[in-house]
């Protein structure tokens, strides 16, 4: 375990923060809202939840190494949620479904708070905590 | 440490912020859906709809009801007790939301034994043996015609009453009406117009005291 400086520290704390706040709209979005996540949202998903508890963990415990664990996580998530922005945007066009078989992951319901698309926010989420990580590591280093 | 002490006040505040997010959120959705529900009051209840209890009752439950819904036979009872609790004030009234494959040749069987006067003995029959018919994807309606019959039912009757225009344009109805509403899960159920703001047994239960009440209320005031 590597104890990083205070500034060290804030970058780890910023990326947890995003990642909390991501996995709890995330959540309040099909839980609450009742609007059901669509199959890419699945495997975003499965990408930001893990960050929010490793990243808490790694901040409550001051642990820069964190980065090694995170990382591939942020990346991993951020590549779905780049393919699904892409496809939302019209860019690729999207896998045929039959009908019934879930939400699209294309239709207008891939929006919040007036319009702002989810594939998009969650594509900005997984940027910040990769690069926050990218520089964690760059100090951690230095 | 205060770094420490910083990341457990976050957690708590986030976890506290998403709690009365929620609860706020989901009184502003009942209440919208209670005006929509006022103002489209004949969208609420129709004409055509089977009513349990007595018909004048003060205080009208609908049910938005699936047969196929694993919700609604898991609820069935709750709703039978409270209706057992004011067996004078409270009436219910079943609207059909066949969000299931199969649930709209399982409404027709419900509405051919209305036409017998067996609605509610094949409603329990369909609702006990559902786990065995309403096999999702692949629905046996067969297994529900037969727990019909053992509930008494006319089969050949019934089965010539089920394809009756009416009864699909019943279905139609209902299903325009749950659009109106916004209606998207079953059971979904308003208490005199209002809405639940969290579905659970509790809060019908509390619901329908609070209008049994009032209507109470309101009679001996007259």
């Amino acid at each position: 375990m590597v104890a990083p400086g205070d500034s060290q520290w804030g970058l780890l704390f910023i990326s947890w923060l995003t990642a909390l706040v991501a996995s709890l709209a995330a959540l309040f979005i099909g839980e609450v809202m009742g609007r059901a996540p669509c199959v890419l949202c699945w495997y975003q998903r499965a990408f930001m939840f893990p960050l929010a508890i490793i990243l808490a963990v790694a901040s409550f415990r001051a642990d820069a190494s964190v980065w090694r664990y995170a990382l591939p996580l942020a990346a991993g998530g951020w590549l779905i949620a780049a393919f699904h922005t892409l496809q939302y945007a019209g860019v690729i066009p999207p896998a045929l479904e039959p009908c019934g078989a879930g939400p699209s992951c294309t239709s207008g319901d891939m929006t919040i708070l007036g319009g702002v698309p989810l594939p998009v926010l969650s594509l900005l989420a997984f940027t910040i905590i990769a690069a926050l990580l990218a520089l964690v590591n760059r100090r951690h280093d230095a | 440490m205060t770094r420490r002490l910083l990341v457990i006040i976050v957690a708590i505040v986030a976890a506290a912020v998403f709690a009365v997010g929620a609860y706020v959120y989901q009184h502003s959705y009942a209440d919208q859906q209670s005006r929509i529900a006022r103002a489209e009051s004949n969208h609420l209840v129709r004409p055509h709809s089977p009513v349990i209890g007595p018909a004048s009752a003060p205080v009208t439950i609908v049910e938005f009801f699936d047969p196929s819904c694993e919700s609604c036979r898991a609820f069935y009872p709750a709703v039978k007790e409270i209706m057992a609790k004011h067996p004078k004030d409270v009436r219910l009234v079943l609207r059909y939301a066949p969000f299931h494959q199969g649930s709209d040749e399982a409404v027709s069987i419900l509405e051919a034994a209305r036409l017998q006067n067996l609605f509610l003995p094949v409603l329990e029959a369909l609702l006990a043996t559902q786990p065995n018919w309403a096999v999702h994807g692949a629905p046996n309606l067969r297994i529900a015609w037969q727990a019909a019959r053992s509930a008494g039912l006319d089969i050949e009757r019934a089965q010539r009453d089920a394809k009756r225009p009416e009864i699909e344009e019943l279905l139609k109805q209902d299903v325009a009406d749950i659009r109106v509403l916004n209606v998207k899960q079953t059971p979904t159920f308003f208490v005199n117009g209002k809405a639940l703001a969290s579905f659970g047994q509790r809060q019908l239960d509390e619901l329908v005291r609070t209008e049994v009440e009032m209507a109470k209320q309101k009679a001996a005031g007259r």
